[in-house]
C-alpha cells in the first residue's frame, strides 16, 4: 500500500463533558485548505450552540471562497490578516444580528480560534478564552493570549499564574463574537515547521488538563491522533468534565512553499 | 455569608460573620474571638474560610475542640455543626444563598464588556447581558489530579522477552507508550478507574493474556501478560 503524503493529519473532538446538559462548542476543521475552526458558545437554552454552530459554519465556506478566488497565487501576510480578521467580523455581525432578531437569542455570543496555514506560516485569529497551543520539540506554548478578566489581572501583575488557576473569575471573557456590533479580533502571524503540532481547544479541555499533560498526551500518541484527540477528552472528564470538552489537532507532516503546488494539483485531480 | 453564633449556657452571647479568611479564637485579646475562661486556650482553634467552605482547626489547646460532641484537630464545617470550646458554644451556620446554584448555571462562561472596548451605542434591551455579568459564579476547584489507581498501589511493566528483559518500569505518567514507533505501539493510560491499555499503531494489535485485542482500550488487572512487538510483558502491581 502506498503511503499517501499530506501535509496535514488533523484530528478532532468534541464532547459535552459531565456535568452541561448541551454541548456548545463547534469545531470545524478542512484539511485540504489548511484551515482549524473551534467556538465555544454561550448563551441561554440552546443559543449558545446556535452562536458557535454559525461561526463554524461561516467561517470555511468564506476562506474556501477567497481562496478559491485566489487561485493559487501566494499571498502577502498582511493580507492572509487582513482576511482572518473580516473572518471574524463576519461572524460576530451575523451572530449579533440573529440574537437582535430573536429574542431566545439575546445575549448569545461565542469564543472563536482560526488557524489558517498558508505556505511556510500560520495566521491565528481569535477572541475570548479558546486557544490554540504550539507543541515544537520539547515546548508547548500558548499561541494565544486568552481575551479573559484573569489574564488581564495575570498581564497587570496583580495576580500569580497560580492564583489564576484557582479563582472563581475564570469563565469572564473580555471579548466574544456577538455580543457587540464591533469586536476587535487579536490576528497574529506565526512560522510553521514540520513536525509542530497544533493544538486549538476550549477552556473545558485546558482548566480540567494541565498543560505538561496536554503535551504529554499528544506527543505520546502523535502517530494515532484521534486516539490523542480522544484521550484528551478522556482526561478532562476523569478530571470533572466540568464544561464542554473540545479539541482540535493538527500535526504538520511537510511545511514550505510548495503547498501553492500542492493544493493546485490536488484542484486538478477533482476537475 | 457563613457565620458562628456565640453562646454560653443557652444565651447567645454575639453573632459573627465569617468575613475574614482567617478567623481565630482564644482566650487572649488579639483573637477575632475572644473569650474569656480559663478552659479557653490562649490561641484555641480557628476558622479558615475559602469562598463557601469554612474550616476549623484546633491549635493543639489544652483542653480541645469538640464538633457535635466529637474532638476534632481538623473539620470541614457543615452546617449546624456544634463547635465546644470549654463551656462555650459556637453553632456554624452556613450561607442559605450558596449551594442554590444549578448545575446548568455552573460555571458557565460570560462576558465581560469592558467600557472602552464595548460597543457605546449598544441597544438599551441588551444591558440586561450586562448585569448577569455581575453575578459571581461559584468556584471551581484547580483540576485536581487523578487519584492513583488500585488503592495506592504502584502499577509496574516487567519485560518478560527480547533484548530488555528483566527490565521494570514504573507507570507513574498518566500515559506510558510501549512498542516500537513505526511497528507497533500502544499505550497504558492510568484513569481513576484503572489501568488501561489501548493500541495506538502498527498493523497488529497488542495481545492480552493470548487473545488479541481490538481498537477498544482494555482494563489490566494484576499479573495480566502483554505482548507488543514481540516482547513478553507483565502487567502487576508491587
Amino acid at each position: 500500500m502506498n503511503r499517501v503524503i499530506h501535509q496535514f493529519d488533523m484530528a478532532s473532538a468534541t464532547d459535552v463533558g459531565r456535568v452541561r446538559a448541551h454541548n456548545e462548542d463547534s469545531i470545524a476543521v478542512d484539511p485540504e485548505l489548511g484551515l482549524a475552526t473551534l467556538a465555544d458558545g454561550m448563551g441561554g437554552y440552546n443559543a449558545g450552540e446556535v452562536a458557535s454552530g454559525i461561526a463554524v459554519a461561516m467561517v470555511p465556506a468564506e476562506i474556501r471562497k477567497f481562496h478559491d478566488s485566489l487561485g493559487v497565487r501566494d499571498l502577502a501576510e498582511p493580507e492572509v490578516r487582513e482576511m482572518v480578521a473580516a473572518q471574524a467580523n463576519k461572524v460576530n455581525a451575523a451572530i449579533y444580528a440573529a440574537a437582535q432578531n430573536q429574542a431566545n437569542y439575546s445575549g448569545m455570543g461565542t469564543t472563536l480560534v482560526i488557524a489558517y496555514w498558508h505556505g511556510d506560516r500560520v495566521t491565528i485569529g481569535h477572541l475570548g478564552d479558546s486557544r490554540c497551543y504550539r507543541m515544537r520539540g520539547e515546548k508547548i506554548k500558548a499561541l494565544t493570549r486568552d481575551h479573559s478578566w484573569i489574564q488581564e489581572q495575570i498581564d497587570a501583575g496583580l495576580m500569580t499564574y497560580e492564583q489564576a488557576r484557582t479563582s472563581k473569575k475564570k469563565n469572564l471573557v473580555t471579548r466574544a463574537c456577538g455580543i457587540d456590533l464591533n469586536v476587535a479580533p487579536e490576528v497574529h502571524t506565526h512560522d510553521v515547521q514540520a513536525g509542530d503540532i497544533y493544538v486549538l481547544c476550549s477552556d473545558g479541555l485546558y482548566d480540567m488538563v494541565s498543560d505538561d499533560n496536554i503535551h504529554l498526551t499528544v506527543s505520546s500518541l502523535k502517530s494515532n491522533l484521534p486516539l490523542a484527540a480522544q484521550q484528551l477528552v478522556q482526561q478532562a472528564n476523569d478530571n470533572g468534565g466540568r464544561d464542554n470538552i473540545s479539541v482540535i489537532l493538527v500535526h504538520v507532516l511537510k511545511s514550505g512553499r510548495t503547498s501553492a503546488g500542492l493544493l493546485a494539483r490536488v484542484k486538478n485531480w477533482f476537475k | 455569608m457563613a457565620k458562628v453564633i456565640l453562646s454560653l449556657e443557652g444565651s447567645v452571647i454575639r453573632e459573627m460573620n465569617l468575613e475574614k479568611e482567617r478567623v481565630t479564637i482564644g482566650r487572649k485579646p488579639q483573637n477575632d474571638i475572644q473569650i474569656e475562661n480559663l478552659a479557653v486556650s490562649s490561641e484555641h482553634a480557628r476558622i479558615i474560610t475559602i469562598l463557601n467552605d469554612s474550616f476549623l482547626e484546633d491549635l493543639g489547646s489544652t483542653n480541645g475542640t469538640l464538633v457535635n460532641g466529637n474532638p476534632i484537630k481538623k473539620h470541614i464545617l457543615q452546617n449546624n455543626d456544634v463547635i465546644e470550646i470549654g463551656k462555650y458554644i459556637l453553632k456554624y451556620v452556613s450561607d442559605p444563598s450558596a449551594g442554590q446554584t444549578s448545575a446548568e448555571d455552573f460555571e458557565r462562561t460570560m462576558v465581560l464588556r469592558m467600557p472602552n472596548a464595548a460597543q457605546r451605542t449598544a441597544a438599551p434591551e441588551r444591558t440586561d447581558t450586562m448585569t448577569r455579568m455581575v453575578a459571581e459564579p461559584p468556584a471551581r476547584a484547580a483540576a485536581a489530579p487523578p487519584p492513583a489507581a488500585a488503592g495506592g498501589q504502584q502499577a509496574h511493566i516487567q519485560i518478560l522477552s527480547g533484548p530488555g528483559v528483566g527490565r521494570e518500569l514504573a507507570l507513574i505518567k498518566n500515559l506510558t507508550t510501549l512498542g516500537k514507533p513505526g511497528v507497533q505501539v500502544a499505550v497504558i493510560t492510568k484513569r481513576p478507574q484503572g489501568y488501561f491499555i489501548t493500541h495506538v499503531e502498527g498493523v497488529n494489535y497488542p495481545i492480552l493474556n493470548g487473545a488479541t485485542l481490538d481498537a477498544q482500550a482494555h482494563a489490566l488487572k494484576n499479573h495480566d501478560l502483554v505482548e507488543i512487538a514481540g516482547v513478553k510483558m507483565e502487567f502487576f502491581f508491587k
